[in-house]
């Protein structure tokens, strides 16, 4: 090989080394921003579900755990008290003017008391609290399934999604909120929890009621619960993503 | 002799003491850069997603007060601010780098990894979570694809697996390597004992091993399978695990650098192109198998 090919390759592959790594380093921040690089990245979620759902039985239930296991300092993540003023004063009161709206694409749309969850038939579940961030956290939790809460205002066959509608407020004026499908909102691990290691619900972890999710990560568990509807799609709400943090980017399937 | 690969190139050609043989197939070569581009991606987008609790623990849960590993930044008593990793009980200043080093901006911010080793570069879980959980398929796509097609090809047999010489020869092998005198001639077109189990240990033990810890991080494959949970001890233990692999695919990835370099980049550079790998067959040499 001649000394002049044997240069030019060699500033070939330093070229392309270098291409590579300033595409690597440069090139993938710049496509974090782009929308549509986005939406290719975000659409692997669809993928990651369907093959759960493959792979992991509807009612396949997430561990449950023992007393021992319970974490001394259950770790609180988000809002730890709504700068809310209807919310505060509910919460002055011992909610007990709280009421949970329930409609939407519902046969029998109703409004719950604190009392009239509480009267309802109970589970307590010992389950692992995943956070987005890394950490897990054991806690015991008690509250009715969803699945019951729903067969008191029967959904209608069009309903796809349960949204979560919260007292919490967010940047730019907006409320927590989040969405479940139908699949997840039927799971006996999904709770509307009122309580916590046998305790009231303390505000920092919800109160008065909160979303309990066995098999998805924390966000998706919707804190100070106001409002339940049932839809056909989320799209209308918020920026169209189903929740909050969806909103900001996060994956709407969260049991990865 | 065995050859190095299923297909030989058409007659091998003798040029001035070399002859070039065909080092790796096609296929060979596009899942090389394949995996090595979605590797870097999963490595720097996973470096992302630790900085969002940047701290490791053993068994289920986390216990906050006792990590095993953790970053951050700690003031001193003359405001001066430092970046301290702790590791079981050992502390390290580690300012600049981890716990404590420049933001995009420019100003120190505390966070685990720095900025030039995360994707993206700023603090952007759910960005960082969405590169991850993309490449993640191509990733395991392109895993199976170079398994089987190892299998079926006789790849694996004929070049990764270790022949009895190959054993005989280990600590020969491993003592030439210290002193950075690589095969050459024939020996050259074959890999080595150690190069044999180095490839086999990451494709067989460390790659499975990072995708179960991976998939044990999630909580609906916990529900369909809980001996995940079993094998590794836990969630947390298993995110340690994920960690840990993620670093020994890095030091894998940093010795195959190194051994590139030192045993003839160009020609190690052009047979993952071109697949042209030259053989010096000239009896003296500087134990280099090439050099342009």
């Amino acid at each position: 090989m001649s000394e002049i090919v044997s240069v030019r390759r060699r500033r070939l592959l330093l070229g392309l080394g270098a291409g590579a790594g300033t595409l690597l380093l440069g090139g993938c921040d710049r496509l974090s921003n782009l929308p549509q690089a986005q939406g290719v990245l975000g659409s692997a979620q669809w993928l990651t579900r369907a093959a759960q759902r493959t792979l992991v039985g509807r009612d396949a239930l997430a561990p449950e755990y023992t007393r021992a296991d319970i974490a001394p300092v259950f770790r609180a993540n988000g809002t730890l008290d709504p700068e809310n003023a209807h919310y505060q004063a509910l919460a002055a009161s011992g909610f007990k003017d709280w009421r949970l709206r329930i409609d939407g694409l519902v046969a029998r749309p109703r409004e719950l008391s604190l009392d009239d969850i509480r009267a309802m038939p109970a589970q307590t579940q010992i389950t692992r609290h995943d956070c987005v961030e890394g950490w897990s956290c054991i806690g015991q939790w008690t509250g009715p399934m969803l699945r019951d809460v729903l067969a008191r205002v029967v959904p209608k066959p069009q309903a796809r999604y349960v949204m979560l509608f919260c007292a919490d407020p967010m940047d730019g004026g907006s409320y927590y909120y989040e969405s479940i499908d139908m699949r997840t909102a039927a799971h006996p691990q999904t709770l509307l929890a009122y309580e916590l290691n046998g305790e009231t619900l303390p505000i920092r972890y919800g109160a008065p009621l909160r979303l309990r999710l066995g098999r998805q990560l924390g966000y998706k568990m919707a804190k100070y619960v106001m409002h339940i509807q049932l839809v056909s799609s989320y799209r209308p709400f918020g920026r169209g993503n189903g929740g909050y943090w969806e909103d900001q980017g996060y994956a709407w399937y969260a049991g990865i | 002799m065995e050859p190095a690969t299923a297909t030989l190139p058409a007659p091998e050609r003798a040029v001035g003491g070399r002859i070039f043989i065909l080092r790796h197939s096609r296929a060979v070569r596009i899942l090389h850069w394949v995996n090595f581009l979605t590797l870097a991606i999963m490595l720097m987008s996973g470096l992302q997603i630790f900085n969002a609790h940047p701290a490791l623990y053993w068994g289920t849960s986390s216990d906050f007060p006792r990590p095993i590993l953790s970053m951050g930044a700690m003031e001193d008593n003359q405001g001066h601010t430092w970046g301290v990793t702790t590791v079981g009980s050992h502390t390290f200043v580690t300012t600049g780098v981890l716990g404590w080093s420049k933001g995009s901006d420019g100003t120190y911010v505390e966070r685990g990894f720095p900025t030039w080793a995360t994707l993206p570069g700023p603090r952007w879980l759910a960005m960082g979570r969405a590169w991850h959980f993309f490449f993640a398929w191509i990733l395991v796509l392109n895993g199976a694809v170079y398994v089987t097609l190892g299998i079926l090809s006789g790849h694996l047999r004929r070049d990764l697996w270790p022949t009895r010489v190959d054993w005989q020869r280990l600590g020969h092998t491993l003592i030439e390597h210290l002193r950075l005198r690589f095969p050459r001639g024939d020996e050259a077109r074959r890999y080595n004992g150690i190069q044999k189990l180095s490839y086999l240990f990451i494709v067989f033990v460390v790659a499975p091993l990072t995708v179960l810890t991976g998939l044990t991080m999630s909580p609906t494959m916990d529900a369909g399978w809980p001996w995940l949970l079993a094998i590794f001890d836990g969630r947390q233990s298993a995110r340690s695990l994920h960690f840990i692999c993620a670093m020994t695919l890095l030091a894998f990835f940093l010795v195959h650098i190194a051994m590139v370099v030192l045993s003839g980049l160009w020609n190690n550079l052009r047979s993952m192109i071109t697949g042209r790998y030259a053989i010096d067959t000239t009896p003296t040499g500087t134990g280099r198998s090439t050099h342009e």
